[in-house]
């Protein structure tokens, strides 16, 4: 593996400082940052050969085309998935989400079905739902979480019956850290036909996804979240369902034949890219997963795994300092609440100090209701993190104690 | 003195310090001085809700002027909360809509009055003009 100091440099904004001080960036569930790589590839789509995709008949359409369609089939190489139809760009995984339940509701959902989702999602996974459900007439049913943050799989198992139509949960929660038993929830439903959705939003850049063996109905994930450039996302689905599944946006590139009377859609993956596609950051992306693959994903999995036990052996020490989430298995995101100082406060002194969290409810309020809290600070490293920085993250909030003592 | 005047004298008193951490602390300390609200304010009819932080906002007007007392669960909040009271308290319903809030961006403070920082200041400095228009319609 590359040496921290090389990976560091591959990220110019990593070098820069915040208010006056060197930047510490611990909010890499809410964004990761860009290596040149990235910024290069994107950089060079508009200088040289920027054309609109699946278009025209001239030279740099087709250059475009083809950086895009490799990038699909990057994708598809890189989440080990069987075809490369059954990968779909979107804006992001939120994107992804809407795109499924509304187009999976229109086809397979009636009154009375059920579909379950965790107590760990993030509300871009519990909204388009209830949307849908709304719609339908449908149910949502919760699986319970335990007070170390992790699914509850009995419960989960209760939940399953012959009116569940479709699980969606994620594969890490972005609030907690914890990492689901994927295996377990799926290979369940599979027993009863029941499809599933992985939201891999805080999965897919902590290590190895291998779809043929994780073996999910869809998967969905953020090109930003590792690595790439924002407003691209993937939405893999099988073939089975993706072919049966109506459009969920209408336009140009989706369709076959159009005539007023009625219109007949274009084939896979295309019936779901209406309109003109953010072709660069696909490009980027391609680029971004190249970009892991080359400091190896095994690699960023053990740094990472080093980093969270590092952290939280540190921030344990700080009294009055209390960790939500503390399950086994953990990407490296740290979850946290300082006795009698409102996480705002820490965050905004933290973040004068240079240092870069996020805080509040993290988008996921069911999970804060479910440890009776209004929120937490929340640090999410990544393999370009360092040990010192997380020193810095230690002395930061005994800094911010002293504060507000 | 003017809403000018006291807006003013915020800049000057902020002059003092370069370092970002002792403009943070004088801060917390203007918060832990706020004059506190009555409980039974702290309610969700005054609730302004942010996603960061909570403020509750009580008016009371004795038919001249207007007078606030507010609170959040968040101390740096509730020191800018603090600040917002100084310039705002004890004026007319007229005063308070033209008012022209220049000091948060000097004292540069501007981030916490961003549209996307949600910690209910915005909120609160619109619900204060808000309240004062409510009083003048009912004067007229």
């Amino acid at each position: 593996m590359k040496e921290i100091d090389e990976i560091r440099a591959d990220f110019p904004i990593l070098s820069r400082k915040v208010y006056g001080k060197p930047l510490v960036y611990f909010d890499n569930g809410a964004t990761t940052q860009k290596p040149n790589c990235v910024l290069d590839a994107v950089d060079e789509v508009y200088k040289s050969y920027n054309g609109n995709i699946h278009r025209g008949v001239h030279f740099l359409s087709d250059m475009s085309s083809e950086a895009y369609e490799n990038a699909r089939e990057k994708v598809r190489s890189f989440i080990n998935a069987d075809k490369r139809e059954e990968v779909v760009f979107t804006s992001g995984t939120t994107g992804s989400i809407n795109g499924i339940a509304f187009s999976f509701g229109e086809r397979y959902i009636k009154a009375g079905d059920e579909i379950i989702l965790s107590r760990l999602e993030h509300h871009a996974n519990i909204v388009p739902w209830q949307m849908m459900c709304e719609r339908r007439g449908a149910v949502l049913l919760v699986i319970p979480i335990n007070d170390n943050g992790e699914v509850m799989l009995d419960e989960y198992y209760k939940l399953l019956s012959s009116r569940t139509r479709l699980v969606s949960v994620t594969q890490a929660s972005n609030a907690l850290g914890t990492v689901l038993p994927l295996k377990e929830i799926i290979t369940a439903a599979h027993s009863i036909n029941v499809p599933v959705l992985i939201d891999g939003a805080q999965g897919i850049q902590h290590g190895i996804v291998d779809l043929k063996e994780m073996d999910c109905d869809f998967y969905v994930f953020s090109g930003h979240k590792i690595y790439g450039p924002a407003g691209i996302g993937v939405l893999y689905g099988k073939e089975k369902w993706l072919s049966e599944m109506p459009p969920f946006q209408g336009g140009g590139d989706m369709v076959d034949k159009v005539t007023f009377e009625k219109t007949t859609y274009n084939e896979l993956p295309f019936k779901f890219e209406a309109g003109t596609m953010n072709y660069p950051a696909a490009i980027g992306l391609a680029s971004a997963l190249d970009y892991v693959s080359s400091i190896g994903r095994e690699n960023i999995a053990t740094r990472e795994k080093e980093l969270l036990i590092y952290a939280t052996g540190r921030l344990s020490t700080i009294k009055g300092l209390i960790i939500y989430g503390n399950s086994e298995k953990k990407i490296s995101t740290i979850s946290f609440h300082i006795k009698d100082i409102h996480q705002y406060d820490t965050g905004m002194i933290l973040d004068k100090m240079g240092i870069a969290v996020r805080t509040g409810t993290h988008c996921a309020q069911p999970v804060m209701d479910r440890f009776g809290i209004d929120g937490t600070v929340r640090a999410s490293l990544c393999f370009y993190n360092t040990k010192e920085e997380i020193d810095t993250l230690a002395d930061g909030i005994e800094k911010v104690k002293s504060m507000f003592a | 003195m003017t809403i000018k005047e006291v807006q003013d004298n915020i800049i000057e008193e902020f002059s003092l310090f370069d370092d970002w951490m002792d403009k943070y602390n004088l801060l917390i300390d203007l918060g832990k001085d706020l004059p506190v609200i009555d409980p039974k304010y702290k309610v969700k009819d005054f609730l302004i809700e942010g996603c960061q932080s909570k403020v509750w906002l009580h008016p009371v007007y004795d038919g001249k002027l207007i007078s606030f007392t507010a609170d959040s669960d968040a101390i740096i909040t509730r020191g800018i909360v603090a600040l917002l009271i100084k310039v705002m308290t004890n004026r007319s319903p007229d005063e308070i809509i033209a008012t022209d809030l220049y000091f948060i961006d000097k004292i540069g403070l501007r981030q916490n009055l961003s549209p996307t920082r949600s910690n209910g200041l915005l909120s609160m400095v619109r619900q204060m003009k808000l309240y004062a228009m409510a009083f003048n319609a009912k004067n007229k």
